[in-house]
């Protein structure tokens, strides 16, 4: 399914493992539901490293456009997750933004703001 | 990550000669690490140190923890890496089943899949006297020792020195097939292609000292020729700034090799006004070169 990268090319492998898999998916030789192969074997089948591999997939995981289903493999993920970070990430500004405007509306300061905020990050992230 | 090899300030000299001057290593567990050097760079030095083959003058090392110049401590070490030497030796008078056989018999994680895959994959014929072997099938034989041991790290030595590409691309396969299985794998090479193919970091040594240790995808990320033409003729000195490691200039035009901070780099060269630049990513023999021929 996946060609040899060219180690000598000057991309790193990984940029160009990732655009074989995001290529594949674009012309549909792959579909959601598909399973990736393991990481030994593609390493093996490719003769990369199987960091690289599992560098590619953490990658394509983080982007939506895997999911690791532990124990079970890499599948493509189904077109409705496969959102962009770039898209999730203005999403949530946009909602930080409003939620920021709202307290600011019940007549909190900057400084209460910050305050709530870090404890509840702080909280929110030591549980963890 | 833990580091399975750490050198601090190693050196090894031969009389006056200093063969390794003060080498920092660190490999990490899992890793795939290339040392890459010319010949007489002062990798087989650093490997037969490591493997307390020879004595360190001066600094020390770590193997999984263990001091490389204790004698106790080098015979643990010893038992838990496979090593392939670059001469491939062997007991000649053994056939290949008789010193398959034999070194089966000193490891207890012997793999015995491993030893019937290979044993047919290099098509090693069992009944031949290894001295009877080609060159090629000895560094194969070898390369078999070494892979069934079982062992947490496998250091290799130019481990496919006078191999076919077919023989190659096996060796290739396998190393990637045990590091995907937890081995840390350390090896030198002069293949620098075949390196950059399956290791994810490397080691340059020249002249005895560590003159690159980046994970691969990194130097490639950041490695970049830059390469510009100027409308008046250039001088080397214009180009000093910080990432910059060569610079060649012929007439108007320059080439620059940068190890970082391209951007910035860029812009310089915009300012001194030139006409065109190409900015260029660089395969590993191209950044090889620059390194070992960038005599300060």
């Amino acid at each position: 399914m996946f060609r040899k990268p060219n180690p000598s090319s000057g991309v790193p492998i990984y940029v160009q493992l990732k655009e074989q898999i995001r290529h594949a998916i674009e012309t549909g030789a792959l579909v959601p539901g598909d399973q990736l192969p393991g990481i030994r074997s593609l390493a093996e089948t490719l003769i990369i490293n199987p960091n690289t591999v599992i560098k590619v997939y953490r990658d394509l995981e983080q982007e939506g456009v895997l999911e690791i289903r532990h124990g079970l493999g890499a599948f493509i993920a189904s077109r409705r997750r496969r959102r962009s970070k770039t898209e999730e990430l203005r999403d949530a500004q946009r909602q930080v933004r409003e939620f920021l405007e709202a307290l600011k509306q019940q007549g909190l300061d900057e400084g209460e703001i910050r305050r709530l905020f870090e404890a509840e990050l702080a909280e929110e992230f030591q549980r963890r | 990550m833990a580091a399975i090899i750490e050198t601090h300030e190693l050196k090894k000299d031969y009389g006056k000669h200093q063969a390794v001057r003060g080498l920092n290593l660190s490999v990490q567990a899992g890793s795939v690490c290339a040392f890459l050097g010319q010949n007489g760079a002062g990798k087989s030095s650093t490997i037969k140190m490591l493997l307390g083959m020879v004595h360190p003058t001066s600094g020390a090392g770590r193997v999984f923890g263990h001091n490389i110049d204790n004698e106790k401590e080098s015979l643990l070490i010893r038992q838990r890496v496979a090593f392939v030497a670059e001469d491939k030796r062997l007991y000649d008078y053994m056939t290949v089943e008789q010193i398959v056989r034999f070194t089966r018999s000193f490891f207890p994680h012997w793999n015995h899949d491993l030893e019937h895959r290979l044993l047919d994959q290099f098509e090693l014929p069992p009944d031949r006297k290894v001295r009877q072997l080609s060159k090629g099938m000895r560094t194969k034989l070898a390369l078999l020792l070494g892979f069934a041991r079982g062992c947490e790290l496998l250091i290799l030595d130019e481990p496919t020195e006078g191999l076919d590409p077919v023989a190659i691309e096996d060796v290739l396969q396998i190393v990637v097939s045990l590091a995907a299985q937890g081995t840390t794998v350390f090896f030198s090479s002069h293949q620098i292609a075949e390196v950059e193919q399956v290791a994810d970091h490397v080691l340059m040594i020249d002249r005895g000292k560590l003159v690159l240790d980046a994970p691969m995808d990194q130097v490639k990320e950041q490695y970049r020729q830059i390469l510009a033409v100027f409308p008046e003729p250039v001088e080397a000195r214009d180009f000093h700034l910080p990432g910059i490691e060569t610079v060649r200039t012929e007439g108007r035009t320059v080439s620059l090799v940068a190890s970082h901070n391209v951007d910035s780099i860029v812009e310089h060269v915009r300012m001194l006004r030139a006409g065109s630049i190409d900015v260029v990513p660089l395969s590993l023999k191209e950044i090889f070169l620059g390194k070992v021929r960038a005599r300060p």
